[in-house]
């Protein structure tokens, strides 16, 4: 575990964000919605530029619910590292968080897979 | 089935009341008996409503929403009212995509969650007087048992 580096956890902000080399992961807490996602994007920033992220991993693995502003976090960090060559991945989706993502268009830019270790691997 | 069944509720535009609003109607809409997906629909649609009423309505100022539910047979009917400022036009408001506020990361894709999510979606709004979102959806009472 590289906590040293850039772990922190914002659990009762909406997520546990952990750095794994130019990976960020962001494991959301419970509910991703308009009130998790400014503190989330607040974080997300920060870890972001700190480490140089070129991979970010949404999962959601203890998470139940996401509205429209989900999307909008993970566009806009999508936005972020695109044009560095960066790549976002979704880890655990429920269905009814996977129709929302479906329905959004979301999937045309970022992939899904069925969990973090997965992704990881990739590389 | 003849059940009715009715309540309202007000509170503060806290972004806090976004997850106490979409439980408190999944809470009431647990007496239709829906699955667990038709609950995840409704959830989504009061959490846009809600979420809009604070971020466009009242633009972060503090406001009162009022939340109203009303149970009709299997139909459920979900209104979100803000005393804000109102929207100027509404077919512009409801286009997928678009937002006034794409510096807050928002997406565009409320009203569009709440038609898909829901059976019918009508806003009612004018300019700084206040918006009036009504969502109604059909839980179907019978349900396939595998």
């Amino acid at each position: 575990m590289e906590n040293s580096k850039g772990y922190m956890d914002c659990t009762n902000m909406g997520a546990v964000m952990e750095v794994r080399g130019r990976s960020l992961l962001i494991q959301i807490s419970k509910e991703l919605d308009h009130h998790n996602a400014v503190t989330i994007r607040e974080k997300a920033d920060q870890l972001i530029d700190k480490n140089s992220v070129n991979q970010i991993i949404f999962d959601f693995t203890n998470s139940e619910f996401m509205d429209s502003s989900g999307i909008g976090v993970i566009m806009g960090r999508y936005k972020k590292i695109i044009f560095t060559g960066g790549k976002v991945a979704v880890t655990n989706v429920n269905s009814s968080i996977d129709r929302i993502f479906k329905l959004s268009g979301l999937y045309k830019i970022i992939e899904k897979y069925a969990t973090i270790e997965e992704v990881l691997n990739l590389q | 089935m003849d059940r009715k069944n009715a309540m309202s509720l007000e509170f503060d535009s806290k972004s806090e009341n976004e997850s106490f609003a979409r439980i408190v109607v999944a809470a009431f809409a647990a007496q239709l008996n829906p699955t667990i997906e038709e609950i995840a629909d409704i959830k989504t649609a009061v959490s846009e409503a809600v979420t809009n009423s604070i971020i466009h309505g009242y633009d972060g100022r503090e406001g009162k929403i009022v939340l109203t539910c009303a149970i009709e047979g299997s139909k459920i009917t979900v209104s979100v009212m803000d005393k804000g400022r109102g929207i100027e036009d509404i077919k512009q408001a409801m286009e997928p995509l678009y937002t006034t506020k794409p510096e807050m990361e928002r997406s565009g894709m409320g009203f569009a969650f709440m038609e898909a999510f829901m059976d019918n979606l009508e806003v009612i709004s004018a300019p700084e007087e206040g918006t009036t979102v009504t969502m109604t959806k059909t839980i179907d009472e019978i349900k396939l048992f595998s």
